[in-house]
């Protein structure tokens, strides 16, 4: 691990509010994007002269086209609830990074050109011009956002301040300034089809390989299927499954949950990504595009069924926006959800009795729940509201032994952040993410300390990720976060699993 | 018609048309802004009645306020009430006859308007106090504490220590639907009442007080949770699709 050139905050046992400390944060910035990024998304490739008129103009159109944004730029009136309620705030001490902070640094542009009172009386209500120098704030803050929607949760009107964040975004992207990381991940999707870059062979060659290790450890041919024509499901899941622990122990999982159904299914090399990087910059166009591919991967192999993997702001964009950007899906079987998610899938095998778990597979690890901020607070699984906390936690209840959760004010829609969330998952934004992490590890680190919680589960690909680069700055280690249906994989006992492997059992107890 | 009634009738009459004629105008812009897509802060009620039940535990009890933060709460809560309760009980001035929940609310409106300086000297206080919402106030924001104090006080003021001749002050506004207001009383109090609260209307279309409105228009409290059981699509990104 690369030693930090930044003070690693301490841990504490309760969640302290810090003092204000302005500016703490104001150099951290992420790469910007460069014209051959940029170009393709259909944006400028640099900061266009006219830059002030195009951006104030771009602001008038998506207050035009997002409620949110109108609503949301008026309706505040600093009450300051959601003060201490922002990951990076708590991390990091600096007062952008409240939300409210964070959202005045747009408001102050709105209410200067779009309000009368700020065209007439700026400095009574706060209002500024459009410089340069706001603009570089912009830039920094606004990629400080992880669009987690806490702030939301306790606003008394509901301001969102992820929707300010992608509409600034998507305003700095129309005059030039975009993110690298952003928008190279989306270019790398229209070119390749997934955020990785992985072609179609390196796909068929990763999933081959793991029919191998399935066999060789539980002697079932359980099959990891690409592009089949033909199959009942479409699985959709973040490319991060292909390619690294423990994200690939979940789709090791996932396969093994769908030979247990019964049911065929196949990966797509079209649509081989859930993650939609377009929410992330606001772009709706862009996050349709993306969207649409899903579509087409589903026409074209003819499934009945669409379902997706572990990964959060891909499921918001899956159950909150699918139907929306890429609908109607009246070619898909009406009799499921379109689209499922993966723990709903596996909680229903579960609900009627068809999948067995020998539960002391698990028996190594003392388990808690990390809720992914976009599933939690952006999203739904099951019938009833609340099913995005119980249905995960049923799947681990089903397949360990030892579950704790970590304190009430940190989970469920109370969730922190991972800290990598948005578009951040990036090694030029380290610092943020080591700092915005700290609510949730100190949360993470008292059940370990009280209940000797060795690992933490999670349904989420950029969590996953954050966490096991995040850990190590905080003396834990990377491999304390894992797969839920890496659990799930663990557990579960394949009809026909070859008997050595309880022979070995039996040894090994003797 | 004396010089001072003309100025305070015609000042209402401005006061009473920007107050309608601009809530109305951002209600109708607020109205006619597409939501494109469903972002309701989950979990979310998945039916109709359900958001409003939801969105009616926010504007009686602030629910989401009170989880956010108690302090806030407690005097945004009693604020509010309070000025519910005085609002209520100042309609006597403005209908006649007075109906009968309008007569029954006359004593409450009294605590009412101590329960909203009260409320208010505590939202005050923590402008003041706690750094981080100082951090973030504005002077707007404490012109309009200091606004809505200034109203509070002057007609406790006008309640228990210097009256004014209430009966006058009903004839002169029930006059001004007639357009022929009598007079209005001359006391110094009286006017500096009015003249705030005219004020606070004025304001009211160009200021955070749209919060009031806006929140029926929060798409994270007004929608309902069930995206995959309803295509949600805006005209906007319908025409998209005939591309």
């Amino acid at each position: 691990m690369a030693k930090a050139t930044f003070e690693v905050p301490e841990l504490s046992q309760y969640i302290d509010v810090p003092a204000v400390m302005p500016d703490t944060m104001a150099h951290s910035m992420p790469f910007v994007a460069k014209p051959e990024i940029q170009n393709p998304l259909g944006y400028p490739g640099e900061l266009v002269d006219d830059w002030q008129e195009r951006a104030l103009e771009k602001m008038g159109d998506l207050l035009g086209r997002y409620r949110s944004l109108r609503v949301y730029l008026d309706s505040c009136v600093k009450c300051g609830s959601c003060t201490d309620k922002c990951h990076y705030y708590l991390g990091t001490k600096d007062p952008k990074n409240m939300p409210v902070g964070r959202q005045d640094l747009m408001r102050k542009v709105y209410r200067r050109y779009f309000t009368l009172a700020g065209r007439f009386f700026p400095k009574l209500v706060g209002a500024e011009d459009f410089t340069k120098e706001v603009l570089d704030d912009w830039y920094s803050y606004f990629h400080q956002c992880s669009q987690c929607r806490r702030c939301s949760v306790f606003c008394p009107y509901g301001i969102d301040t992820a929707e300010i964040s992608m509409a600034a975004r998507e305003i700095m992207d129309s005059i030039g300034v975009g993110q690298k990381y952003c928008n190279e991940i989306i270019g790398k999707v229209y070119k390749i089809g997934n955020n990785l870059g992985l072609p179609g062979p390196a796909l068929a060659d990763t999933l081959e390989g793991l029919e191998e290790d399935v066999f060789d450890d539980t002697g079932v041919q359980v099959r990891y299927p690409l592009d089949e024509e033909g199959a009942e499901i479409l699985l959709v899941t973040p490319s991060a499954d292909f390619f690294a622990e423990p994200h690939v122990d979940g789709l090791i999982g996932y396969g093994k949950v769908f030979h247990e159904a019964g049911v065929t299914w196949t990966l797509s090399s079209h649509a081989s990504e859930a993650a939609n990087f377009g929410m992330f910059i606001g772009s709706y166009e862009n996050m349709r595009r993306v969207a649409q591919r899903i579509r087409e991967a589903a026409i074209k192999l003819k499934v009945k069924r669409i379902v997706f993997g572990e990964c959060g702001h891909a499921w918001r964009v899956a159950y909150s926006f699918l139907n929306t950007l890429a609908g109607p899906w009246d070619f898909l079987d009406p009799r499921y959800p379109v689209p499922q998610h993966i723990c709903e899938f596996t909680y229903d095998l579960i609900q009627r009795g068809q999948l067995t778990f020998d539960k002391s597979e698990n028996d190594d690890k003392v388990l808690t729940y990390h809720d992914s901020c976009n599933v939690a607070r952006a999203s739904r699984m099951g019938d009833t509201p609340g099913g995005q906390f119980d249905i995960p936690r049923a799947i681990i209840r089903a397949t360990c032994n030892h579950f704790y959760d970590m304190d009430e004010d940190t989970i469920r829609d109370r969730t922190f952040c991972c800290g990598g969330g948005g578009g951040l998952l990036t090694d030029d934004l380290m610092e943020l993410r080591v700092k915005g992490a700290k609510p949730r590890v100190e949360a993470l680190n008292n059940v370990m300390q009280e209940k000797g919680v060795t690992h933490m589960a999670a349904i989420c690909a950029i969590c996953k990720s954050q966490f096991t680069k995040v850990l190590p700055y905080y003396g834990m280690e990377m491999d304390q976060i894992v797969s839920l249906h890496q659990l799930v994989s663990n557990a579960i006992v394949l009809s026909g699993q070859n008997e050595d492997d309880e022979e070995d059992e039996a040894d090994e107890a003797a | 018609m004396s010089f001072l009634t003309m100025v305070y009738a015609s000042l209402y009459y401005f006061a009473a048309i920007v107050l309608l004629v601009g809530v109305t105008y951002k209600v109708v812009q607020y109205a006619r802004t597409p939501a494109p897509l469903k972002i309701p802060t989950t979990p979310a009620p998945t039916t109709r009645s359900g958001v409003v039940f939801r969105m009616t535990r926010e504007v009686v009890l602030f629910e989401s306020l009170f989880r956010g933060n108690k302090w806030t709460w407690i005097f945004g809560w009693i604020f509010h009430f309070g000025l519910l309760l005085v609002t209520l009980r100042h309609l006597r001035y403005f209908i006649n006859p007075v109906w009968l929940p309008i007569e029954l609310v006359q004593p409450f409106g009294i605590y009412g308007g101590i329960a909203m300086v009260v409320g208010l000297a505590g939202l005050w206080a923590r402008r003041f106090f706690v750094d981080r919402v100082r951090y973030i106030s504005s002077p707007s924001d404490h012109f309009i504490l200091g606004l809505l104090i200034a109203i509070g006080c002057t007609g406790l003021l006008m309640t228990f220590v210097f009256h004014t001749d209430i009966v006058a002050v009903k004839s002169f506004f029930l006059g001004l639907y007639a357009f022929d207001p009598p007079p209005l009383p001359t006391d110094p109090l009286l006017l500096l009442h009015l003249l705030l609260v005219a004020t606070l209307m004025i304001i009211f279309p160009y200021s955070k007080l749209l919060h009031a409105p806006g929140l029926f228009f929060s798409p994270s409290r007004n929608q309902v949770d069930n995206p995959r059981e309803q295509r949600h699509i805006a005209p906007w990104a319908k025409r998209l699709e005939q591309d």
